[in-house]
């Protein structure tokens, strides 16, 4: 079946065989995207994140079909001009990254808390970023990062 | 003439019962105690008043979203206005730290602060008041042990006549009753345990017992369901409906845990109580379960059974069930495979077989991130990423799949409803 996708600003049509196929699946295989990842499949480690409608969203139990004409952003996305936004940078900057698997999740989740709250207090990044998890524990420089990205 | 002397023997009468009135309601204050004063050091005293506390869920109420723990300030919605939960740490200017032991007694048993003001009743005082002396002094040492945390509490917000306090006195004539709780000599000491704590300081009346117009309990329906920051606190007598009846090993699992296999898991306010049981004494949990599996007698036969992979439906949108495939049947896949979510089949879910769509939408909605730390139960919050249709739609689809009951009428005004109250605390 055909599905309308509005993914970065760019309308796009794919052809999906299962109708419950999750958007994360189409991000990274029909569209090429891959800055989500596949880490747990279950809404509980937010590697997959992504912005709905400007939501943090896990998108691999959001069903692609259920995704309607809300306006998808994908790390990607985020680029202005070609260049890492503000925050991207402020992540390479505090080399937040260890094994990177998690990153573009927490930039993600970062990123819509920073569009609502410019510059949020530590307890709020803290409350904010919970649902993202990361196994090498590269926490502190993310706090770094998303702090910098604020008062930048 | 006759107009004017009732209208005089009406005043009359008006002052008669506002003085009888403040007569009752007149409490003297119990002098305080000084800062450092003497307290009970006793380690053995301390580690079961916080046993108690853990029983009591204050910490639930007295501690604010992301402070100090018993430092207080969370506001408690009520039918009549916002309650803030007071501070309960020894802090001597906002906090508990010059009541003696006295004045803390009386505020469990007859709802006084020390000062002789009246306590409101969402400090559930008709429940305390059963507490022993000797788990109120254990208590009051455990909550004298901790850190003094100086935080001042928002006034209440109440409508009038309610943030009259006085009229409180009226309150506890209808519904505070020192009956005591004589053990029953039929009935086992784990029973007669398990009421003790279950009417005393575990307080379950309090959200599982309806409550009338002037927000007592109804007596006369105890723990026939009731509410909870817009969920619903199931029935625990036999109107409850599930898929498999609550034992009493099942329950001391589930209150310890959060979670059974054969019933899912503790959400909402519910799990910071089970949680709080979990560093309970496990003796006393087990008292608890006994008391509460007594309250539904019955069999397993007279429950319906609906399979693990709900009924085959041929007539829902294709729409849906992509939504029910895609973002539910990733954890709750009918395979009897709780998996690392620790979800289980929907048919057996409590949520899904209550009268409203409170606690399933909730459920939906929030999530279920109580356990997040400790390795529990999960689920994430579909808020976000589902409209407020589709999340109608496939709770309905729940609904009609996994249960026998009746299709919900209440779903959307339920979703607008969470929307409002936000995320869970």
């Amino acid at each position: 079946m055909k599905v309308s996708l509005r993914v970065n600003g760019k309308s796009q049509e794919i052809d999906v065989a299962d109708p419950s196929t999750p958007l994360l699946y189409v991000l990274r295989d029909n569209l090429g995207l891959h800055g989500p990842r596949f880490g747990c499949g279950l809404g509980q480690c937010g590697a997959c994140m992504v912005h709905v409608d400007g939501r943090a969203t896990f998108s691999c139990v959001l069903p692609v079909t259920a995704v309607g004409d809300r306006a998808v952003t994908t790390l990607e996305g985020l680029m202005e001009g070609g260049k890492p936004n503000k925050l991207q940078q402020a992540f390479i900057d505090e080399e937040a990254a260890q094994c990177g698997y998690c990153i573009s999740g927490m930039v993600m989740q970062a990123q819509a808390l920073l569009n609502k709250k410019p510059n949020p207090t530590d307890d709020e990044i803290r409350r904010h970023m919970e649902p993202n998890l990361c196994r090498c524990g590269t926490h502190a420089a993310i706090m770094r990062a998303i702090k910098r990205a604020a008062v930048a | 003439m006759t107009l004017r002397r009732i209208l005089l023997a009406a005043a009359a009468v008006g002052i008669l019962v506002l003085l009888v009135g403040f007569g009752l309601a007149w409490r003297p204050a119990i002098a305080p105690v000084a800062a450092n004063a003497a307290v009970n050091t006793d380690r053995k005293t301390i580690d079961h008043g916080a046993e108690l506390a853990a029983i009591g869920n204050c910490a639930d109420c007295h501690t604010a979203a992301n402070g100090p723990a018993y430092a207080g300030g969370r506001p408690v919605p009520t039918p009549f206005g916002t309650i803030y939960a007071s501070n309960l740490t020894p802090d001597v200017d906002t906090g508990i730290g010059s009541w003696s032991e006295e004045a803390f007694k009386r505020a469990m048993r007859d709802g006084v602060d020390r000062e002789g003001r009246q306590l409101y009743p969402a400090f559930p005082y008709d429940h305390f008041t059963h507490a022993t002396d000797e788990d109120i002094r254990a208590l009051y040492a455990f909550l004298m042990s901790k850190p003094a945390v100086r935080n001042i509490v928002p006034a209440n917000e109440l409508d009038f006549p309610f943030n009259f306090r006085p009229i409180v006195a009226g309150w506890k004539l209808l519904f505070l009753h020192r009956n005591a709780l004589d053990p029953d000599p039929n009935k086992s000491a784990e029973w007669n345990r398990g009421r003790y704590l279950v009417e005393g300081l575990g307080h379950c009346g309090s959200c599982h017992t309806p409550r009338n117009a002037l927000g007592g309990e109804k007596k006369d329906s105890a723990y026939a369901g009731g509410a909870a920051e817009g969920w619903n606190a199931p029935a625990l007598n036999a109107s409850l409906v599930t898929a498999h009846k609550w034992t009493a090993d099942q329950l001391a699992e589930y209150l310890s845990t959060g979670w059974h296999k054969l019933h899912g898991a503790a959400a909402g306010p519910m799990a910071d109580v089970a949680k709080n049981l979990g560093r309970a004494s496990q003796d006393d949990v087990r008292a608890i379960a006994t008391y509460i599996a007594s309250l539904s007698p019955g069999t397993e036969a007279a429950k319906a059974a609906i399979p693990a992979g709900g009924k085959v439906l041929t007539d829902q949108p294709a729409d849906v069930v992509a939504i029910y495939n895609g973002a539910c049947a990733k954890c709750h896949n009918d395979r009897h495979d709780v998996g690392p979510s620790q979800a289980v089949s929907l048919a057996y879910s409590t949520a899904v077989r209550q009268p409203e769509s409170a606690n399933a939408v909730r459920v939906v909605m929030h999530g279920i991130e109580a356990y997040r730390t400790d390795g529990g139960p999960y689920m994430p919050a579909f808020a976000g990423t589902l409209t407020d249709e589709q999340i109608a739609s496939v709770v309905e689809y729940v609904r009609a799949r996994y249960t026998d009951q009746p299709q919900w009428t209440d779903v959307k005004s339920q979703i607008a409803k969470a929307r409002q109250e936000g995320a869970q605390p």
